[in-house]
């Protein structure tokens, strides 16, 4: 559900490495519940922009909030109000399932008692009971994907980070991840994601396109395609993306 | 003999987990052949024992009608690899890497340039600068080059496309069907589902073993079942609603659309009068083209049982 709420709100954002503008006044609102797609070609300024909503990185110029939180000022309180998931790195593969719920719970400051309400709530809802002695790297993919989502969303973050959460994973387990998206995203957490898959780009209530460190397009997915003449989000990526002019 | 690639029953394990488990199908010299599935199916595994880096556990293997095992040494100069992860040296500039890589093979840069001449065609403006400050898609373009520079026979692309953008990706295939031209044999390897269209024929592997080997065109064909694109407002709730439908046997999401895996009994009319009276708006339901994607997750799930 889509609320009126700003959750994420960016203002000239800016950042500068040297002579090079990566983030190039970047201006948007993100509402709670909303699953806003966050796209750009490679080397376009996205993982810039996302580190720098998450509190990693300071802007050079320009303003952002997330959660009520000042980026700048208060980037501690933004790190305890998000989540963060990427395909390449969330979980520990050498420690157990029980290991990495303790680990996040302990990162996020929750008590003893709360750490066993948490795993027990986790593992019932995930079907994971038994598995909690397992090395992570021993599950499938699909149980791995959604023990890292849970766990990215268990200390009721405002606004969950997805960062290609999907890369490389097979047809059936990536859409079921996209499900937990939905739900999630039901019950009133925004949902910041990236993605290179363009069917994915679909499921997306707004979907920004950077190009050149600077925001090219920003609409549902519907917009774009009126905006841009175009049948698909594919070619709607492809006609934006191609404006770019940053070759390196 | 075929003087492409020819695989025949290959098995490989580590420790208790079986990585590839019978594989075989051939290559015909010249083709551009896709393997595609996801990651953990065993594609980098193939690619290894492929490119003489590691050594089965059962079955045989030849490339331009050498062995695998047996004729390994004389193989790795017929053969260019480009592995999955970032094959250059990052503090050798563009040139020093190009350089690098004739002189490990006895061969001149200019000998072969024709052949990397369009690809590296964009890297010439940078020439001095080191391979580790260049851009995914330059870096990607500077590995096929050094792969191709002792003019291979047989090209072998592990997920050459994986984490690049969607344009650079379509780049990455015009250059690879321009390669054609020269006769080279190339196998490729993608977990995107959209990219088997671009090849001549493709095998699909899951879970160490193939799933099916034929044109993309052929394996689309194949899938035998009837489909259905499915939209309405709210897509989520239409997904779920006709989850409960008896005539449904599957429905996904399929980008702008879901797609209905439709059973004998299903009606699209009643159906969509059904979700109606559900209260959902604007419900439209039409047949549907069943693609790779579509059938990659039917002989998934065929699997799994």
């Amino acid at each position: 559900m889509i609320s009126s709420e700003v959750v994420i709100s960016v203002k000239d954002l800016t950042k500068k490495f040297g002579n090079f503008t990566a983030v190039d006044h970047i201006s948007f609102d993100v509402r709670k519940g909303e699953i806003f797609g966050f796209l750009g070609a490679n080397g376009a300024g996205k993982t810039t922009a996302m580190r720098m909503l998450c509190g990693l990185s300071f802007p050079t110029s320009g303003d952002g909030r997330v959660d009520g939180y000042d980026i700048i000022t208060q980037s501690e309180e933004v790190k305890k109000h998000i989540g963060y998931m990427s395909q390449k790195f969330s979980l520990y593969e050498n420690l157990t399932v029980a290991e990495n719920i303790r680990l996040f719970c302990t990162i996020y400051g929750m008590s003893n008692k709360e750490i066993k309400e948490q795993s027990t709530r986790l593992y019932s809802y995930l079907d994971m009971e038994g598995m909690e002695k397992k090395l992570v790297k021993d599950i499938p993919v699909g149980w791995k994907q959604k023990l890292a989502f849970s766990v990215a969303t268990m200390h009721n973050p405002a606004v969950v980070f997805l960062d290609e959460p999907t890369g490389g994973v097979d047809p059936i387990t990536r859409r079921k991840f996209w499900e937990l998206i939905y739900e999630v995203s039901s019950k009133g957490v925004t949902v910041f994601v990236t993605t290179h898959y363009l069917d994915e780009a679909e499921y997306c209530d707004r979907i920004s396109i950077m190009v050149d460190g600077q925001i090219a397009a920003l609409n549902s997915p519907e917009g774009l395609k009126q905006e841009f003449h175009a049948e698909t989000m594919d070619e709607v990526f492809r006609k934006v993306a191609s404006q770019a002019k940053r070759t390196e | 003999m075929n003087e492409g690639i020819v695989i025949s029953d290959i098995t490989k394990s580590y420790g208790k987990t079986k990585a590839l488990d019978g594989v075989s199908f051939s290559v015909n010299e010249g083709e551009l052949f896709g393997l595609i599935g996801p990651d953990g199916a065993g594609k980098s595994t193939l690619f290894k024992i492929l490119a003489t880096l590691l050594l089965p556990d059962a079955g045989r293997a030849f490339m331009t009608g050498l062995n695998v095992v047996d004729d390994y040494r004389k193989l790795r100069t017929e053969i260019g690899y480009m592995p999955e992860k970032f094959s250059l040296y990052q503090d050798l500039t563009v040139k020093e890497n190009l350089e690098f890589f004739a002189s490990l093979f006895g061969v001149s840069v200019s000998e072969n340039f024709d052949l990397i001449a369009p690809i590296y065609k964009q890297l010439e403006q940078f020439p001095n600068r080191l391979a580790g400050n260049l851009s995914g898609g330059m870096k990607q373009k500077l590995a096929l080059s050094c792969a191709l520079i002792h003019r291979p026979k047989v090209l072998l692309l592990d997920e050459p496309t994986t984490g690049v953008d969607a344009v650079s990706r379509s780049e990455f295939w015009d250059m690879l069907s321009d390669l054609r031209k020269h006769g080279i044999t190339i196998l490729v390897s993608t977990s995107y589902m959209d990219e088997a269209k671009l090849c001549e024929r493709i095998a699909m592997i899951n879970n160490g073993h193939i799933l099916a080997v034929n044109t993309p065109e052929k394996l689309a064909e194949s899938i035998g079942e009837t489909l259905y694109n499915a939209s309405a407002d709210d897509m989520f709730r239409l997904l779920t609603e006709l989850r409960g439908i008896p005539g449904v046997q599957e429905c996904y999401t399929f980008g702008a659309t879901l797609h209905i895996v439709a059973k004998k009994d299903f009606s699209p009319g009643s159906t969509i009068e059904i979700l109606r009276n559900k209260g959902l708006k604007n419900v439209k339901i039409y047949p549907a083209q069943a693609t790779i994607e579509d059938l990659f997750i039917k002989l998934m799930q065929n699997d799994q049982q």
